[in-house]
């Protein structure tokens, strides 16, 4: 008994050896590496980011669209990252549903953009007279429109995440998703599905355990290109910290659980090959679906 | 029911409930029963504090009476309130009383260490008092739930739930009577008259058409037959009908709608000054400091209002004082930046600007920093009071820098908006349409300000891009608070606003009767800001519902601090008074 909590308040007295420490010499390529890691150094902060995309395995047609556009913005103290990144699931029981998302990527991109050109290239002479969060809610809704005079009928979802400095305004309408994947290992949804499903959960309704069966899961109660007036979820809040940011459409998160997307994620050794085995993740369990995800990780 | 006069107090006027219960029965054991189910309502009545719950100040039995006595409610019972109205109910005045309704459901069946079931909600037991808000009446069956028990079936036919027939009581319970109150009020059609549990047939929208079809739904969830697809608890429900409110945009005309009388509000003390007071006091270990246009700095006891010296100066102060190490910095319509000894009141050094000072010191790092009439930002040294650097911007500074993520930040009259470094460096600046006189506060990455030119804005705070632009109804001078998620802002245009942080979407905003220069405050969970029209108001942060306002004889320009659940507030009416928070 005695040796027993001697053991376990080794501490106090005589140091008890630690058996389990390895102390063989390391190899010279260990101890380059470990130099390398702890050296990582990025005087200014900048994004880096990486895209996956599949038609799955039971579809045609990809009626996924993205864009992933990564620079920096001079500003006038110093230059800070800028970034833009959209991905849109064309609805699939509509005609055109490629037609839809890739309008809605061209139009949100391109509008976003003509607003960013002088400070992207030319010297700008004086302040943005729309705030962040108009110019995205303006693009979905220009979109919205385009949409529905060019393909009728059609519809797609939007997730786009714009990034100015070092913090991400959001405007997101239908079933695709933002995430926040945090190191340790939790996934953290920033956006709220504008689905049938997720509506009736939210109302009491459904529990999670028959939401998860229920049998309407895909359709969605809000979409842009569908219904009059377009309700657009638009927010901003601080890049996630030592985090990777996601866009994915649901032929990922709704297929691939959320502890295979992480693993995805820390097994890979870089952004490039995390997009990869999402991608292959979610085809080894069946490719239902087409699928498209970002990641983007802000360093330095 | 009778309605009596307390004669405890003499020279006023007090108004008590008084409710009485005969008891007839012969049998002594059903007797003793009946008394002592009285008595459990009174008991459980005195434990509860909540605004929606009226107080009890008495409880007594003589002979085969028994007495209770209570706050008397001033106003109507919903029941008579539905059936003397012609036509609908508006739907936001039904939501609000929904939202109240939730609130003190919540707050009855979060009682430790039992929830309570109130059992019988039903319009003629909800009071709508003279402020529009709701208290809830007759407890005599409201049962600590003990889990598992079964109870004997109490409540009222058509507003009671199934299973309350089966003898079950809990707060799902609650949720459905609450449902179907809101049905009738909605619908005027009395569930007494209609069949159990019918309302499924009878969905709102087929009877009122202009209902909303969230606020459908809601109550729609709220009356389902089985329990567990009701909400969860009353908490969840207030949040389904915050959301209807939300969309609705109902929120803020509920606001704008609960003007209530000024309440009998006393001050705990006042002081009077000789001419008006506009700015805002500073509270440092029970002293309060205070500027006043007769030219004056007052140290003024925050326990009792006891004067304990003045500070002369040459200009009029709106300047709100800063403290630091046992001296009290404030500026001055005299052009001066003044370091007084706290404890004496006697100068330790005056440092001179090139113009008047309404703006307010903010300390950092040894420095003080403070706008001016001279269109500068001096950044003086605390011990010496010499200028470190002064930072020339193009017009008059009276907005109070802020200082986060190791800038300085501050609006200019010209509209331009400014951060610099500790060493006078500017690192980015930002032009608002007119000027800004509003105080910037920072949260995190954002920092918030309102300006002359009608705008709430939100910036990143490391690069000045606009994040987001609440449109208010005129211009502000009004400086922003902060909680949780939420901004506060007066307008002008008389109005308190609540905007989401993250969002910029208005949540609330509340009609005072003039223009709101003052600057709102959040303490615990109510927000305070005064009002040209000379009252102080309290209202809920989360809502903008009134709590409370307090009239001043003049209007209220500065701003007021709380401290220690007591409120400090300065008015043109050349007095400071202190209030219970």
């Amino acid at each position: 008994m005695f040796e027993f909590f001697r053991k376990l308040f080794s501490g106090n007295g005589e140091e008890a050896p630690n058996e389990r420490a390895i102390t063989a010499p390391l190899s010279d390529q260990q101890i380059q590496s470990i130099v390398y890691n702890q050296n990582v150094q990025f005087e200014t902060q900048q994004l880096i980011a990486a895209i996956g995309q599949s038609v799955g395995k039971q579809r045609e047609h990809n009626e996924d669209s993205l864009v992933a556009i990564t620079a920096t913005l001079a500003g006038k103290a110093s230059n800070i990252p800028f970034g833009l990144y959209i991905v849109a699931d064309g609805m699939g029981g509509h005609q055109f549903g490629e037609v839809a998302s890739n309008a809605a990527i061209r139009v949100v991109s391109g509008y976003i953009m003509r607003k960013f050109h002088p400070y992207l290239f030319t010297i700008p002479t004086q302040q943005p007279e729309e705030s962040l969060q108009e110019i995205m809610e303006s693009a979905i809704k220009e979109s919205h429109r385009v949409i529905q005079k060019d393909a009728p009928g059609s519809g797609t979802t939007i997730t786009a995440a714009l990034i100015v400095g070092q913090q991400v305004t959001i405007g997101h309408v239908g079933d695709s998703r933002a995430y926040a994947m945090h190191p340790v290992g939790r996934l953290e949804q920033l956006t709220r599905d504008h689905s049938l499903v997720k509506r009736l959960e939210e109302l009491g309704h459904l529990n999670k355990e028959e939401a998860a069966n229920f049998p309407h899961r895909n359709v969605l109660i809000r979409a842009l290109g569908q219904g009059e007036s377009l309700e657009v979820d638009v927010f901003t809040i601080p890049f996630p910290q030592n985090s990777t940011l996601m866009l994915c459409s649901d032929g990922l998160w709704g297929v691939v659980a959320e502890q295979d997307l992480l693993r995805s994620l820390s097994d890979a050794p870089n952004l490039q090959r995390a997009c990869q085995n999402m991608v292959s993740a979610a085809n080894t369990a069946g490719g239902p679906d087409n699928i498209s995800v970002i990641l983007v990780q802000m360093i330095g | 029911m009778y309605r009596a006069r307390d004669l405890h107090f003499p020279n006023v006027t007090k108004l008590v409930a008084v409710k009485e219960m005969i008891n007839m029965a012969p049998d002594p054991l059903v007797r003793q029963t009946i008394v002592q189910n009285f008595e459990r309502e009174a008991n459980l009545l005195a434990t509860l504090n909540h605004p929606a719950i009226p107080r009890i100040y008495d409880y007594f039995s003589e002979d085969d009476r028994s007495y209770l006595v209570l706050e008397f409610v001033h106003g109507k019972d919903l029941e008579a309130i539905i059936s003397d109205t012609n036509g609908f109910l508006p739907e936001e005045q039904v939501l609000s009383w929904g939202i109240q309704l939730c609130d003190v459901l919540s707050f009855l069946h979060g009682h430790k260490p039992d929830p309570i079931i109130f059992r019988d909600m039903k319009p003629s037991n909800i009071m709508i008092n003279s402020n529009g808000d709701v208290v809830l009446v007759d407890f005599g069956i409201a049962k600590t739930f003990q889990s598992g028990q079964k109870g004997t079936m109490i409540g009222t036919e058509g507003y009671s739930p199934p299973e309350q027939y089966r003898g079950e009581a809990t707060p799902l319970a609650d949720i459905y009577s609450l449902g179907a109150t809101l049905h009738h009020a909605l619908t005027r059609r009395d569930p007494r008259l209609e069949p159990p549990f019918s309302f499924a047939e009878r969905p709102l929208r087929k009877i009122n058409s202009r209902i909303s079809p969230e606020l459908e739904a809601v109550v729609s969830t709220a009356l389902q037959y089985n329990p567990s697809e009701r909400f969860a608890g009353a908490t969840e429900m207030k949040d389904a009908l915050m959301g209807v409110a939300r969309k609705t945009g109902a929120l803020s005309k509920i606001a704008t709608t609960s003007i209530a009388p000024a309440g009998g509000i006393k001050p705990i003390w006042t002081f009077k000054c000789e001419d008006e007071v506009r700015g805002t006091p500073l509270l440092h270990q029970g002293v309060l400091y205070i500027g006043c246009y007769d030219n004056n700095l007052y140290a003024i006891s925050a326990a009792d209002g006891k004067f304990q010296w003045k500070y002369a100066t040459e200009g009029g102060i709106v300047s709100r004082p800063a403290f630091y190490e046992g001296n009290v910095y404030f500026g001055s319509e005299d052009r001066r930046l003044h370091s007084i000894s706290a404890r004496t009141g006697n100068v330790v050094w005056t440092y001179f600007a090139d113009g008047r000072i309404h703006s307010s010191p903010r300390i950092a790092d040894g420095h003080i920093f403070i706008g001016s009439d001279d269109q500068s930002l001096h950044a003086v040294n605390l011990n010496t009071g010499r200028r470190i650097w002064k930072f020339d911007a193009d017009d008059q500074i009276r907005s109070t820098p802020f200082i986060a993520n190791e800038l300085i930040y501050f609006g200019s009259e010209s509209g331009a908006f400014y951060a610099l470094d500790f060493r006078g460096t500017m690192k980015w600046r930002f032009q608002a349409k007119r000027s800004i006189t509003s105080s910037p506060i920072a949260a995190g990455q954002s920092i918030f300000f309102a300006s002359v030119d009608s705008t709430l804005y939100c910036l990143d705070a490391r690069n000045g891009w606009a994040i987001w632009r609440y449109r208010l109804g005129k211009g502000s001078v009004s400086s922003p608070a902060l909680s949780e998620d939420y901004v506060f802002v007066g307008a002008a245009d008389g109005f308190i606003y609540c905007v989401e942080s993250h969002t910029g979407k208005e949540v609330w905003r509340f009609r005072t009767e003039h223009q709101v220069t003052s600057s709102p405050v959040v303490y615990k969970d109510s927000v305070y800001c005064g009002s040209v029209d000379g009252n102080l108001y309290c209202l809920e942060y989360r809502t903008g519902r009134q709590r409370w306002k307090f009239e001043t004889k003049a209007a209220i320009i500065g701003s007021p601090i709380v401290f220690d659940d007591i409120v400090y507030i300065g008015s043109t009416d050349h007095q400071v008074y202190a209030l219970l928070a």
